[in-house]
């Protein structure tokens, strides 16, 4: 129980390692060993999707991962988006969507809609309102009933066409 | 002081110093990390009702890492029992109502026996939380089942299972309120509902649960608490109190809280243990709730049985209206008559109803306590009402807006005395409003005339699609005080210092729209600080739809003191009458020589105490002012709700097509934010009426205990909801604000439910419980059935 | 595994073991983590049909063109699990040896008569779909056996096919629900009718009544009415907090005539085209 692994990991563009019991989550590694609390933690069931990050590109729920799983890979949190900016804004245009349109309340699931939506704007540049609400099925907010975070979504997808 | 100019109020400012919350920066308690931290579990009942035998923690203290472990046993002399309700009850309305009020005084940790599947019966200690948790499963425990109580009808018979010793049955509250002759009237009238509604349990689910950090200064013995709490002042109150502590040396701060919605409005057993546990081992303690424990430990709400008759003339007037209901209280009350009698001061809704009577009871169940929730008892009542509404019309043939306007109070006869008292132990008195108009606009907004003219051909294709209004007052922005501190410092900035703190509302933005308008200042030169216990003595919290009313009223008077001595000092310092002042852009100037002026930040260096003072004789030093606002009762918002939605009528599923809400909270200070607060009231409404249940089996195990069974609604449930805004002001503030963080949660299970009943009317459904399930559906599609079948026969 | 036997747990895509393991539902002393290991991530067409390692990620088989061309109710199939974070890590394999009743992709494997290739120590056995779901959660796996690959046959073009579920929400788990698939002769009278049925018994379950109902008749709505009619007598689902019995006995029924309708539908269409 007590044996402790060591892993390493590039979490926004830094290179980390850790000694950590296996059955540490990659979102207590995140928070508790690295201090990434933006990352946060909801349900521990994958259900509420605030712990959403990427690995290696793709959305994963974080609370569903152990740290031993992601030795090697790379990560990105929401520490790190606005690093994915064009260089020169301090924050990256989903963020700034989510603050122009109000698109969060308490802020609790914010990171992790953003992380979704960070994703989803890759694949679909373009998308239709249908097509934002299905993607954010994955991610649930109890504050804002989702109107605005729709509309950062939207907000940002121009501005980043607009690019 | 001079009228407040509107540069900043009623604009959709966005929020400020919001930055944090899209780049992870927010600080929400399970963000604390203090060295040396150790990490608590609790050992949480897995049985409803059991006496609790001996107790085995040498296993669990043998697990490496593990700090100690504390029974009921070891805390009872050492941490006080907390109080049978934390709602402080005002005179005039014990006086006026009479209630009978019996409740139990739970402890921290349960003794002698549990009361529910999740009382907490033990807390562990250890190095990291999976080692706390280890030991939790350590833990050997003899229980003793004893008979269980689920269901609060039962409860109530005599013989029933007592839920807690030495009581004689298991009513912990009771009361019963009448205006005009009810017997009279309902005797005098054929025409009659005689119905049975059942609005069900469900919770707030935050998406962030609760959580406690507490850490003791070493050296002075500052026992500083962090708490996902709406309510800091108490939890301070509650800390000294139950841990025989002097407040002063208790500094309780509520962080960035993710989310509230009423059951963080009390104080948890944690709340007292985990500084408890901090004190006793000298070491931060820390402790998170986990999504399993926030379903069997943090308050439920709702679950209410309603009994009615309601009489009714053949225009569709109503006459009179008796309502007997009970409330499923589950094992504690921890807040009290309020929802109940919240439930009964607002059944009347925007109507004239010239006899009532109401009484309620609320029974003890082997439950998770059940506390106010978003609209605490209102959604309920709402859902009585306008089903009785919609009932009416459907009998005389009418259509429901119809009725409604037959029943309506009229705007002229404002301010309308409801005929009972609210809570505060004043009269309800609705002091401003159009009720007929609200309607109107929302059924405008709705396309009403438009979609019932459809809606026969869309039935001839064999589409059922419905729509439901409907209509509410809320009693907002209750006492029974909330204060603010404004200061000006020596950067010239005003700040706004209240006990009230936000969770996701935007009282930053608000408070400083409203303080930058009555300093001619704009809202970045405001800062709001909250959440804290340390930097004003006393505090309400944010809950029941209050912090603008009295947040802002109270920031209105200290504004008024604190303005008068700016312009004594300034009037010193200029050589000039402080009649002949005026304020604009952080200065102080004299009327029509704009150079003759001084800044607020020179007058907050003059208005020192010791060499470098310039204060006039007489006048203290600093600048600023407390005021504590206590209304003398609440002001009265309204606002209708239309769902248009299509029944699946093979499978039973429900589409919401449109959602319309017309609102009038008086005189909004931020459109925007108003608009995001309704936003998610309705969300949380429709997961109210179509998917959040709490349900029990009949050994009191919760069935429902997670994210995976506990539905709440995402963003393809929620659809596009239009929002149109009324500004009738009340005259009971200076700002002419009501409240409304609670209201859009308030209306929907109620109109949801009448757009079932009316999509479905070829069926002739009963729909009088929810939430309104695919199953529930068939089943009232079945009912038709079998009565066709029946008198066929 | 052959070690700890019951004392070990496989980890594939952890989407539904890790909840579990976060609630101490369940407890093993030992997860054997299969993420490491190589050789069970792929797609490739053989003669036998589309082989899919065990270990492949639902996203990857969803968004595969050859899954999409060959055999498209697959990938159909899996737009209605969870959500595409889940899917990322969730495994094609890990959702088959679950073997929840309420899951697609037992349904499409008992649909399809889909292969299951079995690792054991040194040896491999195939077991099929109809042998290998054995009751709720369980499967004919021994405790020393992992799934290595799935082989899916090849649809044809002309195939029609269909999912059909009734979820809660958007992305739940299904009440109910139904994999349909079928193809029309050259007289338009259906051939090779596959229906099977999820979250409404302990495994998913083949509707074979309704299909041998439907053989060699002409499409049209009252044959499927009549066809899915026969799963009144065919099925006692369980009931639970989500729907009772009779509600997912029903919706079985309306399910499956939506799903044959659509699929013959859709055959049509391909066979136009």
């Amino acid at each position: 129980m007590t044996t402790h692994c060591a892993i390493e990991m590039t979490v926004n563009d830094k290179r980390y390692t850790g000694l950590v019991e296996p059955r540490l989550s990659l979102a207590d590694f995140l928070r508790d060993h690295l201090g990434l609390t933006g990352t946060h933690v909801g349900c521990e069931q994958g259900i509420c999707g605030s712990c959403t990050i990427l690995l290696n590109g793709e959305t994963v729920r974080s609370c569903l991962l152990f740290a031993v799983q992601a030795h090697g890979a790379t990560i990105v949190t929401i520490e790190g988006l606005a690093a994915k900016a064009k260089s020169g804004d301090r924050l990256h245009p989903i963020q700034q969507g989510f603050l122009e349109t109000v698109g969060f309340q308490c802020g609790f699931c914010t990171p992790g809609f953003l992380m979704t939506t960070y994703e989803f704007l890759q694949e679909n540049p373009s998308p239709s309102e249908e097509e934002i609400r299905e993607r954010l099925t994955g991610n649930l907010c109890r504050c804002t009933g989702y109107q605005n975070i729709v509309a950062a979504v939207q907000w940002a997808a121009e501005r980043l066409r607009a690019r | 002081m001079a009228e407040t100019s509107s540069r900043f109020i009623g604009r959709s400012i966005k929020p400020y110093k919001s930055k944090r919350f899209v780049t992870g920066d927010g600080t929400y308690v399970s963000d604390v990390c203090l060295p040396n931290m150790l990490h608590a579990a609790l050992l949480r009942s897995m049985h409803a009702h059991a006496r609790i035998g001996a107790i085995d923690v040498k296993e669990a203290l043998a697990i490496d890492g593990v700090v100690g472990v504390w029974t009921g046993r070891d805390i009872e002399e050492r941490i006080s029992p907390f109080p049978e309700s934390f709602e402080i009850h005002p005179l005039p309305w014990l006086e006026g109502v009479k209630p009978v009020l019996q409740g139990p005084r739970p402890t921290a940790l349960a003794k002698g026996k549990v009361h529910y599947v999740g009382e907490a019966v033990a807390i562990v200690v250890a190095a990291d939380r999976h080692r706390a948790e280890d030991a939790v499963d350590a833990i050997g425990i003899e229980y003793e089942p004893l008979p269980v109580v689920v269901d609060p009808e039962e409860s109530l018979q005599p013989g029933a299972t007592l839920v807690h010793d030495g009581s004689n049955n298991n009513v912990v509250f009771s009361f019963s309120i009448e205006k005009g002759n009810v017997n009279r009237a309902l005797g005098a009238q054929p025409t009659m509902l005689r119905e049975r509604f059942r609005h069900h349990r469900y919770c707030a689910a935050p998406l962030e649960g609760r959580g406690v950090v507490a850490w003791v200064e070493p050296k002075t013995h500052m026992l500083t608490v962090w708490s996902s709490t709406q309510m800091p002042h108490l939890v301070r109150r509650q800390i000294a109190a139950q841990l025989d502590l002097a407040e002063e040396n208790v500094r309780v701060i509520a962080p960035d809280i993710g989310g509230g919605f009423g059951p963080k409005v009390f104080v948890y057993p944690e709340e007292i243990l985990i500084p408890f546990l901090a004190l006793q081992l000298g070491r931060p303690v820390k402790w998170i709730e986990d999504r399993s424990e926030h379903f069997i430990s943090t308050a439920h709400g709702r679950d209410q049985l309603h009994d009615i008759e309601c009489a009714f003339d053949q225009e569709g007037r109503i006459l009179a209206l008796r309502d007997r209901f009970l409330l499923d209280n589950g094992a504690y009350n921890p807040m009290g008559l309020t929802d109940a009698y919240n439930t009964a001061a607002h059944l009347q809704g925007p109507y004239k109803i010239p006899n009532l009577s109401v009484s309620g009871t609320c029974v003890s169940t082997n439950k998770v306590p059940n506390a106010p929730y978003r609209g605490a008892g209102r959604p309920e009542a709402v859902f009585v009402m306008e089903r009785c509404i919609d009932m009416i019309a459907t009998r005389l043939h009418l259509d429901p807006a119809e009725v409604r306007r037959r029943n309506f109070i009229q705007p002229q006869e404002m301010p309308y005395q409801a005929g009972i008292l609210y809570r505060d132990g004043q009269p309800v008195c609705y002091d401003s409003g159009d009720y007929p108009e609200t309607m109107n606009r929302a059924l405008q907004g709705a396309g009403y005339t438009e979609l019932r003219a459809r809606q026969p051909e869309l039935r001839r294709s064999g589409r059922y699609v419905g729509v439901g209004i409907a209509c509410y007052v809320e009693g907002t922005g209750v006492g029974s005080f909330e204060g603010a501190k404004v200061r000006i410092d020596a950067s010239g900035r005003v700040i706004i210092t209240t006990g009230a703190s936000s969770h996701g509302q935007g009282h930053e933005t608000v408070f400083a729209q409203i303080a930058a308008d009555l300093w001619g200042l704009t809202p970045e030169q405001v800062s709001v600080v909250e959440g804290d216990t340390a930097s004003i003595p006393f505090g309400c919290g944010t809950f029941a739809s209050r912090s603008t009313v009295t947040v802002g009223s109270a920031i209105h008077g200290a504004s008024a003191q604190l303005k008068d001595k700016l312009l004594q000092v300034a009037a010193h310092m200029l050589e000039a009458n402080p009649d002949d002042l005026e304020l604009a852009g952080g200065r102080v100037s004299v009327r029509g020589l704009p150079q003759r002026a001084v800044s607020f930040s020179e007058l907050a260096r003059a208005a020192v105490p010791g060499w470098a003072s310039k204060l006039p004789a007489g006048l203290a030093p600093g600048l600023e002012a407390t005021f504590y606002f206590e209304p003398r009762t609440v002001t009265w918002a309204n606002a209708v709700h239309v769902a248009v939605i299509e029944v699946d009528i093979e499978i039973g599923t429900i589409k919401l097509l449109d959602y319309v809400v017309a609102h009038d909270a008086g005189k909004l200070i931020n459109p925007l934010l108003a608009d995001g607060q309704v936003h998610g009231g309705v969300a949380q409404g429709i997961g109210a009426a179509l998917y959040e249940e709490l349900a029990y089996d009949e050994n009191g195990q919760l069935l429902s205990g997670s994210f995976v069974n506990y539905l709440l609604p995402g963003s393809m449930e929620v659809p596009k909801i239009k929002i149109f805004h009324l500004e009738s002001p009340s005259p009971l503030n200076p700002l002419g604000v009501k409240g409304l963080g609670e209201g859009g949660a308030i209306a929907p299970p109620a109109a949801i439910a009448n757009a079932l009943a009316d999509a479905l009317s070829p069926f002739a459904p009963r729909v009088n419980a929810i939430p309104l399930t695919p199953d529930l559906v068939l089943e009232l599609l079945a009912q038709k059935e079998v009565r066709s079948e029946a008198s066929a026969v | 595994m052959r070690r700890h036997g019951l004392d070990a747990k496989i980890l594939a895509g952890g989407q539904s073991l890790v909840p579990l393991l976060n609630l101490r539902l369940t407890k093993p002393k030992i997860l054997v983590d299969l993420n490491g290991v190589s050789g069970l991530d792929h797609i490739r067409e053989t003669s036998a049909g589309l082989r899919i390692g065990a270990m492949t990620r639902q996203s990857g088989v969803e968004r595969s063109a050859i899954v999409r061309e060959k055999c498209p109710v697959l990938a159909e199939a899996i737009r209605h699990i969870g959500h595409l974070a889940i899917r990322h890590r969730g495994t094609i394999g890990g959702s088959l040896v679950h073997a929840d009743p309420a899951a697609e992709l037992p349904a499409v494997a008992l649909a399809l008569d889909a292969k299951f290739e079995v690792l054991g120590d040194g040896m491999a056995r195939a077991v099929c779909a109809d042998e290998f779901f054995i009751d709720y959660l369980t499967t004919s796996l021994r405790p020393d056996e992992i799934l290595g690959e799935i082989i899916f046959p090849v649809l044809q073009p002309s195939s029609g096919y269909a999912v059909e579920e009734v979820a809660r929400r958007h992305g739940d788990f299904a009440v109910a629900g139904v994999v349909a698939v079928v193809d029309l002769d050259g007289e338009g009278k259906i051939i090779g009718p596959r229906v099977a049925l999820f979250g409404v018994a302990p495994t998913a379950v083949r509707a074979r009544a309704v299909e041998q109902a439907m053989i060699g008749q002409q499409p049209g709505n009252e044959l499927i009415r009549d066809a899915a009619a026969l799963l009144r007598d065919m099925l006692d689902p369980p009931g639970d907090i989500r729907a009772s019995s009779a509600y997912r006995k029903r919706a079985a029924a309306v399910l499956t005539v939506r799903a044959l309708t659509k699929a013959v539908q859709l055959c049509h269409t391909r066979r136009l085209s």
